[in-house]
């Protein structure tokens, strides 16, 4: 502030005569609001980013390993195993010949875990990751299955993950949003089939609105209305806040309602924002080798690795839960291409986001999630050629992997069957994943509850859940 | 049950289960305070079964031993007290240690303990136990469920202080405030009455000029004017609407996958217009599920047919098109629940309801009457003008005449052309012999001809896209059979079932000659013996002006929905309702008539801790106004409101690339274009509604998406709403516009004018100096900074007064836009 303006002057005034510091934090909101779902045992992660692969990626090019479907090229998928399981309208009715991936897999790391030559820099972190190779869900379409994800339903209405934590845990600090969502602005490998994003993603549904996600933008003010409009100093801002805060202090005192109070903290709060956002954003002082190792696309804004970056910055200020969207994996046709492009976009960056959490002594405190909706059919659609297949959506089985926040590391979980089509062993569905998210938060997914529409509402729903131990550290 | 629950004392329970799911800290502290000065008696107080067990039966209990045949455990359910597998097989009344359900419940055994803890169900608390315990003492009554039974006009109560009572509600509150050793607050002074009157009737302010009027008009009559001029206003009905279209989820986009435009606007304005013109409620309904079987139909029943065709809906392309169908009637019935019936009836999807009587099987018996809509359940490929204006058969449209008259015209024009192309191509054909150069002249003039007709069709095309159109809902000939679905699978089919009606409820007048239809369901739900209908239609109403409504969760009056603060007030105005031949109107004006609503909201701290909800209306209610009313309000007050009623929704600018982060390249639209000139600045009911991402302004300040059906908005006070009304674009361009208006008045009249137009008030000395003193640093601070306030200023708002000036009235308006008692009514 300007010291010698006049608004800096009534400033230091009003702080004198007023008796206020910076306004009343508003503590109220700082507090958990559902103590009782909290475990025992101290949580193993404070953080989550959630990095959601929307339109969902290919397990079969990506993770899981099948090296001898090469004898099954263009051969009918066996009755035996589709089962007469559901299909899209896209091939119903269409002959369901099995593509093998064309992409070749390496063992990486001490435990030699197979990853395809698509995601290189991922590879050299498999010591860090547990890849969940038998998750699971329902829906066969992308809106549902994304609902569902992010919210344990397939329908709207019901809470994201994130305002989940906000509302069981509480904030952790007080000057930024706690459920921060940073969707990419482009991708590479082509438009063609992006996948449609809902703010009820990231929506808090039946819990209360100040549990939602804020969605970063990429352009203009990262948070909605943050800058000050044209014209208006930071110092005018300040002057008007403390002249309308003075005035609803008055009206406080007439009129006898606290909840004037919280329009006063709320404002401060706002205030706050308009300096530690930009703080936040601001990459200016990130080294170069920090700045290297997330690839040449983090110095573009609204990119998947500059949003790891900044996922990273927001752990260091206290964000509980960040989940980043990337939105082009929905390769029904050209998959060799369009995949190439999408596993760029994301294998150096998140590779990075795992090393440079591990570097600052973050990543025990923060859990690394990266799944997509569903998975992708081992029988092809469109051209059927060695290099060039698309898939169709397949919800029986899809891969994902964790890392941090007390999950084992350099292991995998699952198994699917010979056509990566069935889980075999170890099904992970979509609420176990839930319950074993919320349970390294040191949340019991069981008590974590609200009342809406007669139900005890839980993220994880009304089927059995559970927690899948055998992976945590 | 009335006269039980009138002679009853003070109780904790009621409050305790009400405070809970507050989650309110200071209410417990006032609970654990009232417990403290309220001692226990020797005789335990009459228990009511309604308001004091059930709740705990439902919460606690019905999960396994309630309406729900496939889940329950040891064949017992509790929410029935006879027959073969009801309570009576758990309880021994008057014998509370003697029963089996009180043993279970007060268990020290792990084993044993009801609930169990694998039910991860709250455990019984000593108090709730004592509860059961004198119940069962008092013989262990059931009664049906308060608001399944038939609507009785109760007697109106006398009170302590009946001169205070302008009429019947008064009264049922004052009991109640009497019961609690509380007394009411005097009526507010007029200033704030206006201001409130035209907050809640209208959704905007009074102006300056309607406040002098009302200041001076000292009539004995001058507030019930009041009341008749605003019931009267047309910016009633926008307003009323306004709740309306949440609780119908009215939105202008699809909103499943491609998220792709849906033009609903005349259903929207159907229920502006219903409001404006007092549609009895009874009308309002059968239009609505039904308004497509009337005997000739009436335009205006055929729209609100549209209320069928509000549900999400996805594109044609990945969804199996049969599944696409079950979705939209589970949505299609889900909704009539919610908004005819308060009940949560989408629960009996999968299984039967676990707290209310409603089976799977009748949940589908209600599936069968929404089930045979001709349309197909998915939206169609984007060739053709339908999917440009956001249509889907069936449509009817609503050009006006003038659109009719140039309509006919082209079409003529177009015939006349192609009648002459078909001669001349067969001209042509028949001309191979002519010479050439006939030839080439024919072939010229097809040419030129067919040029016309293009022309002709691209203005058709035009004139098309502005006609507008209702989708409506409509039956198919042969009524497509309806099944139980297994678990709610579109796939897995059970038994098939007939049209018919839940049977805890009345039944449906008998249409044995022929299959009932919507209409006769709709008949269904206005009969004087439906229990249900005018209950839940009058606590909403109650919600719009008090806050919250009689029965706080508005969307659920069954057995998980809240106890009643005032169960005979809303029995008294739901059956007065009925009588008054469904008059909204009248209801209306029966709310803001009485005392209860009149009074002032000032109160001491220690009270609205208390009871900060206002449950018991010890004092007039306060609370935050909903974000268009807010957005509205800083648009008429600053004098650039567009008071334009109707038509296609419009888009006022929001900050850039939001639509974009989340649209596919292919969704139509799939970038917001704002529009231009005064149509940004119309009411923000016609604000257009993406339901995958709806405008800012809007969400921030706790409006739904619209993706499902929304019976009350819950009411925060965040940081990012703070954000909104300092810095929005609108907003501050508003706040210039008034500050122009402003230096049109004497320098000493600026303040208090500007005070007065937003905030209904006249500054006191106080109010007067902070503003006075912010607005002298304001100004000086500028006009030491002549170029920050040109950037700050507007040169087409305010191009002939000096810019530091405009600057400092600006940033005044702006503090008053961003005080508490600017954004809420009080």
């Amino acid at each position: 502030m300007d010291q010698t303006n006049p608004l800096s002057q009534a400033r230091r005034q009003f702080l004198k005569t007023s008796g206020m510091g910076l306004g009343v934090t508003a503590l109220g909101s700082l507090l958990p609001q559902n103590a009782i779902a909290q475990t025992n045992k101290a949580p193993h992660a404070k953080h989550v980013i959630f990095l959601f692969m929307a339109g969902a990626p290919s397990l079969v090019d990506l993770f899981d390993y099948k090296p001898d479907l090469e004898k099954q090229f263009k051969k009918p998928l066996p009755e035996s195993i589709s089962q007469g399981q559901r299909v899209t309208a896209m091939t119903r009715g269409k002959e369901q010949l099995v593509v093998p991936s064309m992409f070749k897999f390496n063992r990486s790391g001490e435990n030699g875990l197979w990853m395809s030559e698509l995601l290189p820099h991922l590879s050299k972190q498999s010591d860090h990751l547990c890849i969940l190779k038998s998750l699971n869900t329902n829906a066969i379409n992308h809106d549902p299955a994304k609902t569902f994800v992010c919210t344990g339903s397939e329908l709207p209405g019901k809470a994201s993950m994130g305002a989940w934590l906000s509302y069981g845990l509480g904030a952790i600090n007080k000057d930024l949003p706690d459920f921060i969502v940073l969707n990419s602005a482009f991708w590479t490998g082509g438009t063609r089939n992006v996948q449609g994003l809902y703010s009820r993603l990231w929506g808090s549904g039946f819990l209360p609105s100040k549990y939602q996600g804020v969605a970063f933008q990429t352009n203009g003010d990262p948070v909605l209305f943050l800058s000050n409009p044209k014209g208006v100093a930071s110092d005018v801002r300040r002057r008007m806040l403390d002249a309308a805060g003075e005035l609803n202090r008055k009206h406080m005192a007439e009129i006898g309602d606290h909840e004037i109070e919280t329009t006063i903290s709320q404002q401060e709060m706002a205030f706050r924002m308009q300096t530690s956002v930009p703080e936040l954003t601001d990459l200016s002082q990130e080294s170069k080798e920090t700045l290297e190792a997330y690839g040449p696309e983090v110095s573009k804004n609204g990119s998947f690795a500059r949003n790891c970056l900044l996922a990273r910055r927001m752990v260091e200020r206290g964000v509980r839960f960040i989940q980043l969207f990337h939105r082009g994996w929905d390769h029904h046709s050209i998959l060799p291409k369009q995949l190439r492009g999408q596993a760029y976009d994301v294998d150096q960056a998140s590779a990075a986001l795992i090393q440079d959490l591990d570097q600052r002594g973050l990543l025990d405190d923060t859990l690394i999630v990266f799944a997509g909706e569903f998975g992708r059919t081992v029988y092809g659609q469109g051209k059927l050629a060695r290099d060039d297949y698309g898939r169709d959506h397949h919800p029986r089985c899809f891969s994902g992997w964790l890392a941090g926040g007390g999950i084992k590391g350099g292991i995998s979980y699952g198994k699917t069957d010979d056509f990566s089509y069935n889980v075999a062993e170890n099904p992970v569905a979509v609420r176990d994943l839930h319950a074993t998210l919320l349970h390294q938060l040191g949340i019991d997914y069981q008590k974590l509850s609200f009342p809406f529409q007669g139900l005890d509402q839980k993220l994880t729903g009304v089927e059995p859940a559970r927690v899948v131990t055998e992976i945590l550290s | 049950m009335t006269t039980r629950f009138e002679n009853h004392r003070f109780k904790l329970a009621g409050i305790l289960r009400h405070t809970l799911s507050l989650l309110s800290l200071s209410l417990l502290v006032l609970a654990a305070q009232l417990c403290m000065v309220k001692p226990s008696h020797a005789e335990a107080p009459i228990v009511n079964f309604n308001r004091d067990i059930r709740p705990l039966l439902s919460d606690r209990c019905f999960h396994c031993h309630g309406p729900d045949e496939e889940n329950r455990k040891a064949g017992l359910r509790l929410d029935r007290r006879d027959g073969a597998e009801g309570a009576i097989n758990a309880l021994t009344p008057n014998d509370a240690a003697g029963s089996e359900l009180y043993k279970r419940i007060t268990s020290k055994d792990p084993e044993v303990v009801m609930p169990p803890q694998a039910a991860h169900k709250k455990p019984i608390s000593p108090q709730e136990s004592k509860l059961f315990q004198s119940w069962i003492r008092q013989g262990a009554n059931y009664e049906t469920y308060w608001a399944f039974t038939s609507l009785k006009q109760p007697a109106t109560p006398s009170v302590s202080n009946d001169s205070w009572a302008a009429n019947s509600i008064d009264r049922f509150v004052m009991r109640k405030l009497d019961e609690n050793g509380l007394s009411p607050k005097p009526v507010a002074d007029r200033r704030t009455l206006l201001r409130r009157l035209s907050l809640d009737l209208t959704g905007l302010p009074a102006t300056r000029e309607e406040i002098a009027n009302f200041l001076a008009n000292k009539s004995s009559t001058a507030y019930e004017d009041t009341v008749d001029r605003l019931l009267k206003s047309p910016k009633f009905g926008e307003h009323v609407a306004r709740h309306w279209l949440d609780l119908v989820r009215f939105a202008d986009t699809n909103g499943i996958h491609h998220d792709h435009y849906r033009d609903l606007s005349p259903y929207r304005d159907w229920v502006i217009r219903s409001f404006n013109q007092n549609l009895p409620y009874d009308d309002f309904v059968r239009y609505q599920i039904a308004g497509d079987l009337y005997e000739n139909p009436t335009q205006d029943q055929l729209i609100g047919s549209g209320f069928n065709r509000l549900h999400m809906i996805i594109d044609r392309g990945t969804m199996l098109p049969e599944e696409s169908h079950a979705r939209n009637v589970i949505d299609r019935v889900t909704s009539v629940g919610t908004a005819f019936m308060g009940l949560t009836v989408g629960c009996a999807v999968c299984h039967d309801h676990k707290y209310d009587p409603i089976t799977s099987r009748e949940f589908y018996q209600l599936y069968a009457f929404f089930n045979n809509i001709d349309a197909t359940p998915e939206t169609g490929g984007r060739s053709g003008n339908d999917f440009k204006r956001g249509l889907q058969k069936p449509y009817i449209e609503l050009p006006s005449p003038e659109d009719q008259r140039q309509r006919d015209k082209l079409l003529a024009q177009t015939a006349s052309l192609e009648k002459k192309l078909v001669e001349l191509k067969a001209a042509d054909k028949n001309a191979a012999e002519l010479d050439n150069n006939e030839d080439k002249q024919n072939k010229q003039q097809i040419k030129q001809l067919e040029n016309q007709r293009n022309a002709l069709r691209g203005e058709l095309t035009n004139l098309e896209m502005q006609i507008p159109a209702a989708m409506i809902m409509k039956e198919r000939d042969e009524i497509r059979p309806a099944h139980i679905m297994i678990r709610g699978a579109y796939d897995d089919l059970g038994e098939q079932v007939e049209r018919g009606t839940p049977a805890f409820l009345p039944a449906m007048a008998d249409v044995s000659d022929r299959q009932s239809n919507r209409m006769d369901l709709a008949n269904w739900f206005v009969s004087k013996d439906h229990p249900l209908t005018a209950r839940v239609a009058v606590n909403r109403f109650w919600q719009q002006l008090f806050g919250v409504g009689i029965v706080k969760t508005s969307e659920d009056i069954g057995a998980q929905g809240e106890w009643p603060s005032h169960p005979d007030l809303l029995n008294h105005l739901a059956a007065r309702f009925v009588t008054s031949g469904w008059d909204v109107k009248a209801l209306i004006k029966e709310m803001v008539m009485s005392t209860t609503y009149q009074q002032s909201s000032r109160a001491t701290p220690h009270e609205y801790e208390t009871d900060p909800e206002n449950r018991l209306l010890a004092r007039g209610s306060r609370y935050r106004l909903d974000a268009e009313v807010i957005r509205d309000q800083i648009l008429a007050t600053s004098g650039v409101l567009n008071s334009k009623m109707g038509g296609k929704s419009v888009k006022p600018p929001q900050p850039e690339g939001l639509w974009k982060s989340v649209s596919l390249p292919s969704s139509y639209p799939s970038r917001y274009v704002p529009d231009t000139g005064d149509q940004v600045v119309r009411r923000s009911v016609y604000t257009f509604w993406k339901r995958g991402l709806p405008p800012p302004q809007m969400t921030i300040l706790n409006a739904p998406t619209r993706e499902d059906c929304t019976a009350r908005r819950e009411r925060t006070n965040t940081p990012l709403q703070a954000l909104l009304l300092m810095n929005e674009q609108q907003y501050m361009k508003a706040a210039q516009h008034l500050a122009v208006q402003a230096l049109n008045l004497k320098a000493e009249r600026r303040l208090p004018g500007i005070y007065e137009t937003i905030t209904g008030r006249v500054p006191d000395t106080r109010e007067q100096e902070v503003l006075q003193n912010a607005f002298n640093d304001f100004e000086s601070f500028y006009s030491e900074r002549p170029a920050l306030a040109k950037s700050l200023v507007d040169d087409n708002i305010a191009p002939h007064h000096a810019a530091h000036t405009i600057a400092a009235w600006t940033m005044i308006i702006n503090t008053i836009y961003n005080l508490d008692i600017t954004k809420t009514r009080s």
